[in-house]
């Protein structure tokens, strides 16, 4: 487990999507950016909102150690992430990291990988996926929205690996959810998904039936982010476990889910 | 630098009044790369019962105006795998060790007492007969005098080590209870556990927390917190402690001058997992600002 940082970031650049997302990027302040896994959070306290009192967890959607920026992609989902998506260059936010168990490698370096992305769930297929390209895989993504609007980051996917496209209304790629692409029917040894809680059930059984790995990035509500609160639990074959340490990412076989 | 030692009772003497509420900070472990845990008055870890418990469902949570609800249900391992596991993990730190005691009946929290008093390293316990997330036990011990008075006539019997009970704002009259637990033989009270709340999502238009209700923690609740610290300390001899919203030294210092020995931190962690020790640092520099000697001076001046 890597050593967990309490650390002020400054916003060194926002990139507004205008469909309800925002990138930002940050850099460390009077440090250096700690080491991240692929598939951790950031735990990141939110300014000028009167209503939010706790910390708001974010995804690790880039780490570029060159520049030293972190990526977060936030969707503007409430007052904190509405919050946060205003945040301007220049502001100091301060952010505990990196935290939770990330995503695991696969077996072998010739498995043939899809990592699958719903809404804001595609965030932290971009870093994963980059850490499995620099490691000599072959990473493929699937990343899905209701209309293309929602598809973010898309070159920046293209960069790493091959892309396939899936919007509910038909405006971008194929038409439906992730989980009838016709790339669902390709031969696949392992899949990394984060999505909508329906989604990634959904894929854990598609994973099921074609007896692939699969691990899955959850998203329950939490308050530490330390695995001291026990809030943010999801029921798993060991009993109750905190999503923040425990996970984000199981594997879909630690889960109790119906699949 | 000002005198910062406090008596807690039982002859416990904490290095500085700054203890950590239990259920918000684990084992201290959790927090250990981000502050040095031996800087703490105490460490008052997870609340631990006879057996496992695996709480209630998710969720758990709702965030509210200045707080949050909580609804855990006292997940544990039980105390056999505290004694085991968790205490020689534990038992080096060099602050105060303060376990946290709940049971669904007299005999579970006799049961845990005799386990934990062999211990060397904890240092004291904390009776939690204030826990509002579960149906059995808990809160109704706390919120009666005769309910109070029998756990804590039972616990002193099993544990002569230092024991704080930790009472339930619950209630009508919570000097009354305070007062029946000291006769009981308490060396200390602790106050206050979470407040019953309830959180409802309308466009849903179902409750936000699996159990409907849960305990309200937070800033919210700091000025009830203080009046009852106020009024209790005014009614027993024995030493309390004040919890409730304390997000900064400045709220730790309102307590202690409404009559508190000492203090616990709770959902602030959530917030800032540093908060404890520049609580200890706020401590150190309003002595000096205000030329203290003696930080226990200040206990109980309002």
């Amino acid at each position: 487990m890597s050593k967990k940082h309490l650390m002020d970031f400054r916003v060194a650049e926002v990139d507004s999507f205008g469909n309800g997302y925002s990138l930002l990027k940050l850099s460390p302040i009077g440090e250096e950016m700690p080491l991240i896994m692929g598939g951790q959070f950031v735990n990141i306290q939110v300014n000028k909102s009167k209503n939010t009192f706790l910390r708001r967890p974010i995804s690790v959607n880039f780490v570029d150690y060159e520049q030293q920026l972190l990526w977060l992609l936030v969707k503007d989902a409430g007052e904190g992430t509405h919050a946060l998506c205003q945040a301007e260059v220049g502001e100091t936010l301060n952010l505990l990291l990196p935290l939770g168990r990330g995503f695991s490698v696969p077996a072998q370096k010739a498995d043939s990988i899809l990592l699958i992305g719903g809404g804001v769930g595609t965030a932290p297929m971009l870093y994963w996926g980059k850490i499995l390209k620099d490691n000599g895989y072959n990473p493929r993504f699937l990343l899905g929205g209701r209309k293309e609007s929602d598809l973010l980051e898309l070159d920046e996917f293209r960069q790493i690996g091959e892309v396939f496209v899936s919007t509910e209304d038909g405006s971008a790629g194929e038409q439906g959810f992730v989980t009838v692409h016709s790339v669902m029917q390709s031969k696949i040894d392992k899949m990394y998904c984060c999505g909508p809680a329906p989604m990634m059930k959904a894929i854990a059984k598609i994973a099921a039936q074609k007896e692939c790995e699969c691990e899955v990035s959850l998203e329950n509500k939490m308050a530490c982010g330390l695995g001291a609160c026990l809030c943010c639990v999801e029921d798993s074959k060991e009993g109750n476990v905190c999503v923040c340490t425990s996970g984000p990412v199981f594997n879909t076989k630690e889960l109790k889910w119906e699949i | 630098m000002g005198n910062l030692k406090v008596n807690i009772g039982g002859g416990l003497v904490l290095d500085n009044p700054v203890m950590t509420a239990s259920g918000t900070f684990g084992y201290g472990e959790e927090f250990a790369d981000i502050i040095d845990l031996n800087r703490l008055g105490a460490i008052i870890v997870k609340g631990t019962t006879l057996n496992h418990r695996e709480g209630n469902p998710y969720p758990r949570m709702a965030e509210t105006p200045s707080g949050m609800l909580n609804a855990v249900g006292l997940q544990n391992k039980g105390v056999d795998y505290f004694v085991e596991h968790i205490y020689p993990r534990i038992k080096d730190y060099q602050c105060k060790i303060i376990v946290n005691v709940s049971g669904a009946s007299i005999d579970d929290y006799v049961g845990v007492c005799e386990k934990l008093m062999p211990l060397e390293r904890v240092d004291g316990i904390e009776v939690n007969i204030s826990c509002p997330n579960v149906k059995q036990g808990g809160m109704a011990f706390g919120t009666t005098c005769e309910g109070a008075a029998s756990v804590t006539k039972a616990v002193r019997k099993a544990y002569s080590n230092p024991m704080i009970v930790k009472l339930s704002p619950n209630v009508t009259d919570i000097a009354s209870i305070a007062k029946a637990v000291e006769a009981e033989g308490a060396d200390a009270v602790s106050l206050t556990n979470t407040f019953l709340g309830m959180a409802i999502d309308v466009e849903k238009q179902a409750p936000i927390l699996s159990t409907i209700t849960g305990g309200l923690s937070g800033p919210c609740i700091r000025p009830i917190a203080v009046r009852m610290v106020w009024q209790v300390a005014k009614a027993v001899q024995i030493p309390v402690i004040g919890l409730g919203g304390i997000m900064n030294g400045r709220d730790a210092l309102e307590f202690m001058l409404a009559g508190a020995t000492a203090v616990e931190v709770g959902t602030a962690n959530f917030i800032n997992p540093a908060v404890t020790v520049e609580i200890v640092d706020y401590i150190n520099d309003y002595c000096q600002r205000h030329g203290i000697d003696d930080i226990n001076t200040i206990i109980g001046k309002i």
